[in-house]
């Protein structure tokens, strides 16, 4: 039977903490089998480097399904990789070409310091969300869920907008490394159902200015996000944050 | 140790209410002055802390991941059942209690049961309040489906995504929470330790995952919600950071160990392929609704599944099971796919695969149809297997998907140790033998939203708590304990990597405390797994340094977990000698292959006290009484 295994030549980030410089440095790996995930090519190469006595890279992961947004890495200058529609775990190495030369880096962005390596401190993210992100539900004061109509395709797309694993990709995607995707997806999820309309100019409000308060950049309609976006969010999100923001400043 | 599972008096559909009366009441003026340590933020840490906080309580929230978002509870697919009877077609309460204790086989609490079914509904409005976009009909009414092992359409869905939008939910209910100040959270946390102080449950140690510091919290009460135990299987479903050392390490404080063999093997996974492979991906069992599961009739047949034609098909589900068909519980379809396979009458390159086909049901519905319903799981499928399951068959093999065994707890979600709780799949109560599909959103949310919030307060309102602080000697010994575990991890400096042993491990279990198990394979494992303990010890090789961010550390720290609790898992069961749900011994089956149960001896919770590593758990019994059902030999034919 051909040998179908490749060989790739990696130059990854590596930097020791926060605080200290990070470099490029170069992996050959061989032996790679193209129904490998690219995650898994990373944990083989992280094997020889153990064995080898070295450091292995740090990297954020964690289902492997691409749905829990805790990986992500840029490769080859593309937010998540080659494949649209694809979160960093998702990517297979049948997707690269044998010989083929890898440039991996963390998402970069003011707002989200390296820690080490490949991985970074997203935690504005929840700092954003929890300026207004949700309802004010008491536990166990709900209504009867069935009193609440929802017209399917207002459902459908509050879905669509709530379908966001928040992992930051539009923002690493972003020349001004903006969170307009991920705050609009999340405005909009809430307001596009009647559990969130009461809250909604409040909500938007907060989350916009969190969004500053972290340094954010502003949003200049580039759409490299929505490019990006494992979850194929679109822009849309950000128009409609953009119509409530203003809703909002005509009411107070 | 009497085990006492405070199981209140009364018939079965006013227990809970009446319990709910005499549990003691925290005064609300006092709450704040409590504060409650909860580890975890899935489904029931992030539903339990919210909900704590919102009562008043001081809470500290703790995860591994960078976010509390990021639980594995996200990866849940399928959907979540309640017992709305929206349909009109059956559905109750009791209904739902039944099926859910018939699925598990009889191996479950009649009371904890029914109190799951009764708290359903109230989860699925307090979900659809936070915003969580069920699938609706046209005219604005919720959608459902039915789902493995219901007759009936009970089962709430957000595409193939409910686990994450019950999750964001959940998340949301919690960051409403940090806004309000009533909720720390503590993310990239590690808990490596529970501190007892006399006799009670009051704090833990952690590592802090970022700087490799070690950490002392100190608390009135301990609430662990921190999953389950698959990954000691090394493939399996549950996420790469999922591991057992929380409650493990709880269960060597004392905490006892509820039925630890009984694991759930996932019908309906993509198939394994290669060495390399780090986990397995479950294609979400909905997917039986519309497939049909088959083999090959004869087992030389390499015709590729498309030129098969119907009459040298075997679709052995409905074949054996005429009522059920494709939808049987999980463990029955797992164990016949098993069966054909080791008839040799497997599929795909390996031979351990089976067909799920559509054909059939796209000639009936049209693409178009089983695209809305599927899409983003065929996609999935294609992105791993570069294969298209609207043209050729799926192929699917079973995977550990989930552990039903956890520490034990009384009704009120307490272990052992006094303030010590434990929800969620983390604990072992109501799933029994087996969980339903569709259950396990369920009873995270219900412990989480609507148990913990009652009884913790009944147990703070009546307990002596005198002040303890974090340089108490019970936190220097534990941290000191858990530092020179560390430490001699890095300094072993041996040959073997840490993932080579969590291979290892994870095949011993896989091949011997699997899918089919028996006395002489069981004995077998017994025999292996320490010596691969004493040889991880003196031969495993972990990278780096402690004073950092070090995944591979903290990998070390879980597999050397795993070398421990897979023993417990072999002996569990090893002493239980009948067939109950997921746990199948070779020497009890009926005629037709069937798990046959033996209730006579094992209609029991074997729950298990550890002693020191090298000797032997004592067992402890709780009795399972049937009061209200009356156990049968399961049939879905």
């Amino acid at each position: 039977m051909e040998n179908k295994n490749m060989t790739v030549y990696l130059t990854v980030w590596r930097q020791e903490s926060k605080n200290s410089k990070g470099t490029f440095v170069k992996h050959t790996v061989e032996d790679v089998n193209p129904d490998m995930s690219f995650l898994e090519m990373l944990d083989v190469l992280n094997e020889r480097l153990i064995k080898n006595d070295d450091v292995p890279i740090e990297f954020d992961n964690d289902c492997r399904e691409g749905i829990c947004g805790t990986c992500g890495v840029v490769i080859n200058g593309t937010a998540h990789g080659p494949r649209s529609g694809a979160t960093t775990c998702t990517v297979r190495m049948r997707e690269f070409k044998n010989g083929e030369n890898i440039v991996i880096e963390p998402f970069r962005a003011r707002a989200f310091p390296v820690i080490k390596d490949l991985v970074i401190d997203r935690s504005a993210f929840d700092r954003v969300q929890n300026k207004g992100g949700y309802t004010t539900v008491r536990t166990g004061s709900a209504p009867e869920a069935n009193s609440i109509l929802v017209p399917k395709e207002n459902a459908d797309e509050a879905f669509e907008m709530a379908a966001c694993i928040g992992c930051g990709a539009c923002v690493a995607a972003c020349p001004n490394a903006s969170a307009a995707l991920f705050v609009g997806a999340k405005v909009s999820h809430l307001a596009l159902l009647p559990q969130g309309r009461p809250e909604a100019a409040r909500r938007v409000e907060r989350m916009v200015a969190q969004m500053d308060e972290e340094k954010f950049g502003a949003c200049s309609n580039h759409g490299e996000c929505e490019a990006v976006c494992p979850q194929e969010i679109p822009i849309t999100a950000i128009a409609r944050m953009r119509r409530e923001y203003w809703k909002s400043t005509v009411k107070s | 140790m009497k085990l006492d599972s405070k199981i209140p008096n009364g018939p079965l559909a006013e227990k809970w209410d009446k319990h709910r009366f005499d549990m003691k009441v925290v005064n609300p003026k006092n709450k704040r002055k409590f504060s409650i340590i909860v580890v975890g933020t899935g489904l029931a840490g992030a539903s339990a802390a919210a909900s704590l906080g919102e009562l008043g309580y001081h809470v500290k929230n703790y995860c591994i991941q960078d976010s509390s978002r990021r639980a594995h509870s996200i990866a849940a697919q399928g959907g979540i059942n309640a017992a709305k009877n929206y349909q009109n077609d059956g559905d109750s309460v009791w209904r739902l209690f039944y099926d859910t204790i018939k699925g598990g086989d009889y191996r479950a609490r009649e009371a904890n049961v029914y109190r799951l079914a009764q708290n359903s509904n109230l989860i699925i409005d307090q979900a659809v309040a936070q915003g969580v976009p069920f699938a609706r009909e046209y005219g604005g009414l919720f959608a459902q489906r039915s789902f493995g092992g219901a007759l009936v359409s009970r089962t709430f869905y957000a595409r193939g995504q409910t686990g994450q939008q019950l999750l964001l939910g959940a998340y949301s209910a919690l960051m409403q929470q940090v806004d309000a100040g009533t909720v720390e959270m503590y993310p990239r946390q590690e808990m490596i330790d529970l501190v007892i102080v006399d006799g009670k449950a009051r704090g833990i140690i952690t590592r802090n995952l970022v700087t490799g510091d070690y950490e002392r919290h100190v608390a009135d009460a301990v609430v662990l919600a921190t999953g389950g135990y698959g990954t000691a299987y090394y493939l399996s479903t549950m996420a790469i950071n999922s591991n057992a050392t929380a409650i493990w390490r709880a269960h060597k404080k004392g905490a006892l160990f509820g039925n630890p063999c009984y694991v759930q093997i996932h019908p309906t996974c993509i198939p394994r392929s290669g060495d390399y492979q780090s986990k397995l991906t479950l294609m979400s069992e909905s997917l039986r609704n519309d497939g049909r599961v088959w083999v090959p009739k004869n087992k030389d047949d390499n015709r590729p599944p498309n030129d098969i034609p119907e009459e040298d098909r075997d679709y052995y589900l409905e074949r054996k099971y005429p009522t059920f068909g494709n939808m049987v519980p999980r463990d029955v379809a797992s164990r016949n796919a098993k069966q054909v396979c080791d008839e040799g009458r497997g599929v795909g390159e390996t031979g351990l695969a089976v067909y799920l086909d559509f054909r059939d049901a796209i000639r009936d519905f049209g693409r178009k149809t089983i695209e809305e319903r599927y899409g983003n799981l065929f996609e999935m499928y294609e992105e791993i297997t570069a294969e298209n399951a609207y043209e050729v068959p799926m192929r699917i093999f079973p995977a550990v998907h989930y552990t039903m065994g956890g520490l034990w707890v009384d009704y009120n979600l307490m272990s052992t140790i006094p303030g010590l709780h434990v929800l969620g799949e983390a604990n072992f109560s109501d799933h029994g033998a087996n969980r339903l599909g569709a259950s396990a959103l369920m009873q995270g949310l219900s412990d989480g939203y609507f148990i913990i919030p009652y009884t913790i307060g009944d147990y703070l309102a009546g307990t002596e708590l005198p002040e303890v602080k974090e340089d108490h000697e019970a936190f220097q010994e534990a941290e000191n304990h858990v530092r020179q575990k560390f430490d001699k991890l890095l300094n072993t400096n041996g040959t073997k990597t840490v993932k080579e042993f969590h291979r290892e491990i994870g095949d011993i279990l896989w091949n011997k405390v699997g899918m089919s198990r028996s006395e002489s394979i069981l004995k077998e494992a017994l025999e292996t797994i320490p010596k691969l303990r004493d040889e991880f010890w003196q031969n495993v090789k972990v990278a780096g340094k402690a004073d950092t961010m070090n995944k591979n550390l903290e990998f070390a720290g879980r597999v050397a977990d795993y070398l421990e609790l897979a023993e417990l898992m072999a002996e569990d069961a090893l002493h239980r000698k009948e067939s109950c749900g997921g746990h199948f011994r070779e020497e009890s089956q009926t005629p037709e292959g069937e798990a046959l149960r033996d209730d006579e001896n094992y209609s029991y919770v074997a729950a298990w006290e550890f002693k020191g590593l090298g000797k032997k758990w004592d067992l402890h019994k709780e009795t399972l009484d049937f009061e209200n059902v009356t156990p049968t030999q399961r049939s879905y034919k």
